[in-house]
């Protein structure tokens, strides 16, 4: 593992309960670099960034992070550990009681003992990088949805992490908005010197501004690239992925019996 | 397809070995639930210290449980005074004790019903709003942002809820039982007539502090520990679903009610035995 | 500390909180007439206390003077020991009677103290001299009977 190496999974898998949702995952993030994991819906995205935040642990390999075992990790080092990590949630989980600025502070007030005065300047700050600075007096109520999600963001960045996670940035946004959030990710990477793990199915968007692209189906890790690789790869599920293709590797039928059976076409009964 | 009485019986025995599982499945997972509230609160109380620290957010949890049940409290204690008023004077009446409506009512609004639908109304106004707000806080993620963002979601939201709880039921069982009297000397007193003097003179010699008053006091601290620590699990435990959080919510209700009523039993029979 | 309004009301709820445990207190209960204190202890010696609890109070001309505080069952004189707490501001002569009387037709049972003529007071931890049992009413129907069995 190199100096550079920010994120490693080291064979890991995950079950919950009986059933597996990651079996045997290797992955390799580097510093500085934006990353896609993509791949279906259920197909464990999310449970890979629950993991790098120590929410539940792996039932068997290991998670790196700067060198540490994440669930080896007691609570402190744990919270420690969290506080160098910014998580942006699919919409935005804003506290609700809590105004625009309220919520941007809310860590600096938790963590840091800086003044009012200071706290003011550094919430402006980050409202002005996700252009919602005019905003701080709402309430995550009065918000749409692009802007609740850029609040979000302003408020994980807000004691500038080395690693930001993206669950769905893309979902259910209109096409500015789209384009809005999708420049941000990159700028405020670039700018602030982080590393970004972006979870999500949109294609369009992320190979714009993705590094690197993994591909997760079945649990594991099927194909891996950079978007030029992955936009002309010949793999069967990257295709089909990539191109939108109704049925492929991913079926378009959930498992069922023979049609003719189930239409007792041949006068077979139902038990 | 035709049932022959056969197929029947063995439809209607597959039907309540259901009923029978369901059952036992029910009570084991009541049975685990239980476990899981005690390690929960046990959490709770450990994290409280650090939210000792924070006063403000007490306070805030104190106005949303204490303050905005203040009316409901308020209006519920003047009308079961009224009403006990009324039925106290009509059946003391009969053997010409009116003068003993005071102690009635007094007695068993401070012994008994102050507490107890002071704590019912608390569970269901309070209670079921703390169910609520912590099951939506989780289902809309927030409390996996707070810990992804390195600050307790337990020791920030969960604990300051619980103690306002906790300060807030004996205060407004003491309220219920105020108002309560006072409702109750409106109807005798001031509408029907019944001697003021007596009224009061009366209340005062039969009930005393340290048995009555304490003891009340002590049945509503047990309950607002029982109601708080059922408002907050449940709300916690719930699925994030927006079922899920109804259905906590009126567990909330119901769990907290069948609580006190039971726990109102085992108290009175300990508490108010006979004093010799 | 910033103040908001929240405050206010949460302190308005806490003082109308207070305020109701004190007028539950004061005026409902008798906290005020709370004998704490300043008090002598006497004992007595009865046949039969009858239904007499601890905590009944201890009446003199219908002036309530005292508390009991004890009732035990003495191995020595085989009978009950009654021990009351009489307020420091009254002194009974030495041969004051105690009685266990009952208020009402069945109302609670207390001592009511009659006092004699005696210039000596009686001092802490002294005993009566005279005490009434309280009224059976098994035996007083019985004796009711047999008067009357023996009238005719």
């Amino acid at each position: 593992m190199t100096e550079n190496t920010l994120v490693k999974f080291d064979n890991v898998s995950f079950s919950y309960g009986e059933t597996p949702i990651l079996k045997g995952v290797d992955l390799t993030v580097t510093r500085g670099q934006v990353i896609a994991i993509m791949g279906g819906s259920g197909s464990g995205k999310t449970t890979l960034l629950r993991l790098i935040g120590g929410e539940v642990r792996p039932s068997s390999g290991t998670v790196h992070i700067a060198g540490k075992i994440v669930h080896e990790l007691n609570r402190n080092a744990l919270f420690k550990l969290r506080r160098k990590m910014g998580m942006l949630f699919q919409f935005g989980a804003l506290f609700t009681d809590l105004s625009v600025f309220d919520n941007v502070a809310f860590q600096m007030r938790e963590h840091t003992n800086l003044s009012e005065d200071m706290i003011r300047d550094l919430v402006l700050i980050k409202l002005h990088a996700v252009g919602l600075r005019g905003a701080h007096h709402l309430m995550p109520a009065e918000l749409s949805g692009g802007m609740a999600r850029r609040v979000a963001l302003a408020r994980s960045i807000a004691l500038d992490p080395m690693l930001m996670m993206f669950d769905e940035p893309f979902t259910g946004l209109d096409p500015i908005s789209l384009s809005v959030i999708g420049s941000l990710i990159r700028r405020l990477t670039d700018a602030l010197g982080m590393t970004s793990i972006l979870v999500t199915h949109d294609v369009q968007e992320s190979l714009q501004i993705v590094d690197y692209v993994y591909f997760l189906a079945d649990g594991k890790i099927v194909a891996h690239g950079t978007p030029d690789e992955v936009r002309h790869s010949d793999a069967p599920f990257v295709h089909q992925f990539i191109h939108g293709a109704v049925d492929g590797p991913v079926p378009f039928h959930y498992q069922a019996r023979a049609y003719a059976d189930d239409l007792k076409i041949c006068g077979n009964s139902l038990d | 397809m035709p049932m022959t009485s056969k197929f029947a019986g063995t439809a209607l025995i597959n039907h309540i070995t259901a009923i029978i599982q369901r059952t036992g499945h029910r009570t084991i997972d009541s049975i685990w639930r239980l476990g899981c509230a005690s390690h929960f609160i046990l959490l709770v109380l450990l994290k409280s210290m650090a939210s000792f620290a924070r006063p403000r957010l007490i306070i805030r949890e104190i106005y949303y449980a204490g303050v905005m049940s203040l009316v409901i409290i308020l209006v519920s204690g003047l009308f079961v005074g009224l009403v006990l008023g009324l039925q106290g004077y009509e059946t003391l009446q009969k053997f010409g004790s009116e003068s003993a409506v005071g102690t009635l009512v007094a007695l068993s609004l401070v012994r008994e019903l102050g507490p107890v639908i002071a704590g019912l109304l608390f569970a269901s106004r309070a209670g079921s709003a703390m169910t609520a707000e912590i099951g939506l806080m989780k289902a809309t993620e927030q409390l996996s942002a707070m810990g992804m963002m390195a600050v307790d979601p337990i020791a920030r939201v969960v604990a300051p809820k619980f103690w306002a709880g906790i300060f807030s039921m004996p205060l407004l069982a003491a309220m219920f039982s105020v108002m309560g009297v006072f409702g109750g000397y409106l109807v005798t007193v001031v509408v029907i007539g019944v001697d003021e003097g007596s009224f009061w003179s009366q209340m005062q010699s039969a009930v005393d502090f340290r048995y009555d008053i304490v003891n009340g006091v002590i049945k509503s601290c047990c309950f607002g520990v029982v109601i708080t620590a059922i408002a907050v699990f449940e709300g916690f435990d719930a699925p994030p679903t927006a079922v899920g959080v109804s259905g906590a919510t009126t567990r909330t209700v119901v769990t907290s009610s069948l609580a006190i009523l039971g726990l109102d039993f085992v108290l009175t029979a300990f508490m108010f035995r006979g004093v010799a | 500390m910033q103040r908001t309004v929240m405050d206010f009301w949460v302190g308005v709820f806490v003082m109308i909180g207070i305020g109701a445990l004190l007028i539950l207190g004061m005026k409902v209960g008798n906290l005020t007439s709370y004998q704490s204190g300043d008090s002598y202890t006497l004992l007595g010696n009865f046949e039969n206390i009858g239904g007499l609890k601890i905590r009944a109070p201890v009446k003199s001309a219908g002036v309530v003077v005292g508390r009991v505080t004890n009732i035990e069952f003495s191995l020595e004189t085989y009978d009950a020991v009654v021990t009351l707490s009489i307020s420091n501001r009254y002194r009974f002569p030495k041969d004051t009677f105690a009685s266990i009387l009952t208020s009402g037709l069945l109302g609670e049972q207390y001592i009511g103290l009659l006092p004699g003529g005696d210039e000596a007071m009686l001092e802490n931890g002294e005993r009566f001299m005279k005490t009434n049992p309280a009224v059976v009413l098994e035996e007083m129907i019985g004796r009711f009977l047999f008067d009357k069995a023996a009238g005719e």
